[in-house]
């Protein structure tokens, strides 16, 4: 490795800096969104809750930023057991 | 006054519960009452690192379950008697935390201490949330690292949004704290400095804790630095951010390589 190779991998504080500066600018323009998918899994959980007896850790609410739509995911695993509950009552 | 204070970082491993453990010692020192509250339930460590892990009855959970009394749960140190230590749980289930029993157990300390320092566990989960949910103040802390800091923004949104005080519209009073800091690295580029940590996180400067080998001495021994080696430059960095807490305005030096091995020099001549 050369002599200004070398001296340049020894100074990598700035280039941490700057990917930092980078990531964190968009990490909190997104931040709101974050909120909002918790928000959007407690109330569908609550919908759900009333009809079907679901453990909260299976439902998984995610969303997918695309360039021009996002995409909202929901997930709910519902057991059988739960099912057959429901249909009886 | 009581002051509620959440030790916290979202980044594990950063030194979270060292912290804890030297502030508590260092502001019990100035002769205020504190309590040290450990809110990772299930990998409880505070105790350990306080010196106190065979001393454990009754803890937070048994409080919030009404299975003990707060007075049966706490801990009183026995080296400095206006300290006191409330473990958490290490066996029982993380859902035990409940928000409505946090807030009655919190609600109770701040009858019998000055500070209520709570450590909480890393990640952004319910026992980090509820460790930061009733906070007047917060101490973030943060390695000169780039994940540490990311988490650090992370935490910094959490607390301005999921407190209390914030759902109040009142403020979390912010602190970072930066720690396992080498001046010598960051002085060669080869680690982030001070001034990027502060520009990035714009939040005000606590303090500076220096990479120190009397930290992991102070632990293996049970007991916080700030009492183990006071005269350590660790100890000393803890005892003016505990002072700062108070309101001393004490000036910030930055722990730089000629200095430590000028405090180690006279520091094994005075011991």
């Amino acid at each position: 490795m050369s002599f200004f190779g070398r001296f340049r991998s020894r100074r990598s504080a700035p280039i941490a800096r700057e990917r930092l500066k980078v990531l964190l600018a968009y990490e909190r323009t997104t931040r709101g969104q974050f909120d909002l998918l918790a928000v959007l899994r407690d109330e569908i959980l609550a919908v759900i809750a009333k009809h079907v007896n679901v453990d909260r850790d299976q439902v998984q609410v995610t969303m997918d930023l695309g360039e021009r739509v996002a995409m909202l995911e929901i997930n709910v695993e519902i057991p059988h057991s739960a099912m057959a509950l429901s249909a009886a009552g | 006054m009581s002051e509620v204070l959440v030790v916290t970082s979202g980044k594990g491993g950063v030194g979270k519960t060292t912290t804890t453990a030297a502030l508590g010692a260092a502001l019990a020192s100035t002769g205020k009452t504190v309590v040290v509250v450990d809110f990772d339930v299930g990998l409880r460590n505070l105790d350990l690192v306080m010196g106190a892990e065979r001393r454990v009855v009754y803890d937070l959970i048994n409080v919030i379950q009404g299975v003990a009394k707060l007075p049966q749960a706490l801990i009183r140190d026995k080296r400095i008697d206006t300290l006191s230590l409330l473990p958490a749980s290490q066996t029982r289930d993380k859902n035990a935390l409940t928000e409505q029993g946090v807030a009655r157990v919190i609600r109770e300390l701040r009858t019998r201490f000055d500070w209520i320092i709570c450590d909480s566990p890393a990640g952004i989960e319910r026992g980090a949330t509820l460790a930061m949910r009733f906070a007047d103040t917060a101490v973030i802390v943060t390695n000169p690292e780039v994940s540490s800091v990311r988490d650090s923004d992370r935490i910094i949104g959490l607390l301005d949004s999921k407190t209390a005080k914030a759902e109040n519209g009142e403020r979390v009073d912010k602190h970072i704290l930066i720690t396992r800091y080498d001046a010598a690295r960051a002085a060669r580029g080869e680690m982030l400095n001070i001034k990027d940590v502060l520009d990035i996180l714009s939040i005000p400067l606590l303090g500076i804790i220096p990479e120190s080998q009397d930290v992991l001495r102070a632990s293996n021994m049970g007991a916080p630095v700030t009492l183990n080696d006071p005269t350590s430059a660790a100890a000393c960095a803890y005892s003016d951010a505990a002072r700062r807490l108070i309101g001393h305005d004490v000036p910030m030096s930055v722990p730089g390589e000629r200095r430590s091995l000028l405090d180690r020099l006279l520091g094994r001549r005075a011991a």
